[in-house]
């Protein structure tokens, strides 16, 4: 008989798998937690975790001296900037941040023709979609609206009035929240055109700094000008214009735009309906987009 | 049971038509598709999995609908491209756990299923490193893996053999057949190498322009073609055992080849037999037990499938080495 301490060679046949399977939903939840997860290189290898970090880092740097400053300077009974002008000033960062993330999550799907993979799975074409532009703006959303949580909070334990706060708190995460949206639609459309991820990351700041340019020097000429009612509807071809508008005649923001007027509620309506209209486009986009991108 | 069913199923693009009526029944085992390039196998895989409405006809899989349930039929699918698919800068247990989540396992389980699938085709240590780095073979092993994690009923591989070595063709063929007699996992898999799928399927079907050529057990095409390869030792009394058994075997009336796998070890000592029926099996062992040498083997040798197309002038013994370029790194 064998002795019993001889070394022996287990093979574990083929197990087959009875336990539960959770289907379409579930496969669309773990799809948005994984791109969101990958947005801020979680998951990823160290280096890709570099970028996106720095990134909300800076973001949240402002945040914090502006809090630092409200306390310390002592009499203050308000925060230096606004709410709703935070994402403005910092509009670089959050379109370099798109433009390294967006091609991110959709280039490296169509280069490596993984695409098909997703679609030979539970999945339809509408959750692939619905899954990845909802990462996408969540990730955009926590990193416009992380720093205006710190200036909140900032504010709160300077004693600044709670309601005054808490509206325009709120009034800023309102148009994070769309700017959000709008910017992660246009960074994932021109993302997903080219499997190149390159080419995307140039595309995305092409398309918000370019018009952003044009819009700013056309509005210029026509302040200089006194031409006011062509500064109004300049804004509206551009997407950081576009949010300037929308949250100056809804959300209490002071506009950018020379002058500092903005457009009036009746414009601001405009403003709104190509907000959303660019949002439902984006996603009509990537929907057709991914009509032929399966196997 | 049936595992595929079509029925006069059709697939017409507006200059082409992919498949043309085409009627299968497939039931359970390994199954070969084979085709020339443009047959239409690829169609009628998308079509299966439900991703590509038919023009007319219909089908099934594993009895449901593909037009109305092709959802429920990818829970229950495998499905493993011709094409590259994996991301370089994962490691394969990352990417297979992902796309285990993806077919609806929760986390602990496709943690799980995902290393048990990866032992199984064969990867080991090399699992944590990023697919980057992997030969060919290794990233065949990943896609095929991923086919397989959520335990499907059936899976389709599309070409896996592609862009392998001999070698590394007849693991994945080994590993294909294991999929079914050790796993009990239906296969249907692609090829325009005929030859391969005579020794690993128990069925083939062979279309040509979207059209069934023709559907028959493997045992059925190789019947009356079949070659035998068989190899024997050498003995005193003759020093070269390969030689004399040319000899005493011409002698008997049997047809020998010329030796037809060149460039291969071994290859001047392996005979090959025309097998005209079972008689010939024991002409060869009788002979070779006379002239006193030993049988190390006698099998039967790929060929002769590829009679089926013989009319249709397909070159199907072209060595396709396509995937070369991809390899090592």
């Amino acid at each position: 008989m064998a002795p019993e301490t001889s070394t022996q060679i287990h093979n574990i046949g083929y197990r087959s798998y009875d336990g539960p399977r959770l289907g379409r939903a579930y496969a669309r939840t773990s799809l948005f937690s994984q791109s969101l997860r990958g947005a801020y290189g979680l998951g990823r290898s160290a280096k890709s975790k570099v970028l996106p970090m720095l990134l909300f880092a800076v973001m949240c740097v402002p945040a914090l001296i502006i809090v630092a400053v409200a306390i310390a300077v002592p009499g203050s009974t308000d925060l230096p900037i606004k709410y709703t002008t935070y994402a403005l000033t910092t509009q670089v960062v959050i379109g370099l941040y798109l433009a390294s993330q967006a091609p991110q999550s959709v280039s490296r799907d169509l280069r490596f023709k993984t695409v098909p993979l997703y679609f030979s799975r539970p999945i339809e074409r509408v959750d692939y979609v619905v899954a990845k532009y909802a990462a996408m703006a969540s990730a955009m959303f926590i990193l416009t609206a992380t720093p205006l949580l710190i200036m909140w909070i900032g504010a709160l334990l300077a004693k600044f009035d709670f309601a005054d706060q808490t509206k325009g708190f709120g009034q800023g995460l309102v148009s994070v929240l769309l700017l959000s949206l709008l910017f992660s639609g246009i960074g994932l459309v021109m993302a997903a055109l080219t499997p190149r991820r390159g080419f995307g990351v140039a595309a995305i700041i092409a398309v918000l700094l370019i018009p952003y340019g044009a819009v700013t020097a056309v509005q210029g000429i026509a302040y200089s000008t006194g031409n006011a009612g062509a500064i109004d509807w300049m804004g509206l071809f551009s997407p950081i214009t576009l949010i300037d508008g929308v949250q100056t005649a809804f959300l209490g923001a002071t506009s950018a735009f020379p002058g500092g007027e903005g457009p009036s509620a009746g414009i601001g309506f405009v403003y709104l309906l190509v907000a959303l209209g660019l949002i439902a486009g984006s996603y009509a986009a990537l929907m057709a987009r991914y009509r032929k991108a399966g196997l | 049971m049936t595992v595929i069913a079509t029925e006069s199923l059709s697939k017409r693009y507006p200059r082409v038509t992919a498949l043309d009526r085409l009627s299968l029944d497939i039931g359970p085992g390994v199954t070969g598709l084979v085709g020339a390039n443009g047959a239409g196998k690829s169609t009628l895989i998308k079509i299966l999995l439900g991703l590509s409405p038919a023009t007319e006809g219909s089908a099934a899989v594993l009895g449901l609908d593909v037009n109305t349930h092709g959802s429920a039929i990818r829970e229950r699918v495998g499905y493993m491209p011709e094409h590259d698919c994996l991301p370089p800068d994962v490691s394969a247990t990352e990417f297979v756990v992902h796309m285990a989540r993806m077919s609806g396992l929760p986390p602990t389980a496709a943690r799980e299923r995902t290393a048990d699938t990866l032992r199984h085709v064969g990867l080991y240590e090399e699992r944590y490193r990023p697919i980057g780095g992997y030969s060919t073979g290794m990233k065949q092993r990943v896609k095929l893996a991923q086919a397989l994690v959520h335990d499907p009923q059936l899976v389709l591989l599309d070409e896996p053999t592609n862009g392998l070595d001999p070698v590394g063709r007849d693991e994945m063929l080994g590993l294909i057949r294991r999929v079914y007699t050790d796993f009990g996992i239906s296969v249907l898999v692609t090829s325009h190498l005929l030859g391969e799928l005579e020794r690993t399927c128990d069925h083939v079907v062979v279309v040509d322009g979207g059209k069934l050529l023709r559907s028959s057990s493997t045992s059925d095409f190789t019947q009356t073609t079949a070659t035998l390869a068989v190899e024997v030792t050498d003995s005193d009394a003759h020093p070269d055992g390969t030689t004399a058994l040319r000899k005493a075997l011409t002698e008997a009336g049997l047809t020998l080849h010329a030796g037809a796998e060149q460039g291969l070890p071994g290859a001047g000592h392996i005979l090959l037999v025309e097998a005209t029926g079972e008689h010939t099996y024991d002409t060869i062992r009788d002979t070779v037990a006379e002239l006193g040498i030993g049988l190390v083997r006698m099998e039967q040798r790929r060929h002769h499938i590829a009679e089926v197309f013989r009319d249709n002038d397909q070159p199907a013994y072209t060595a396709q080495q396509k995937g070369a370029g991809s390899d090592g790194a």
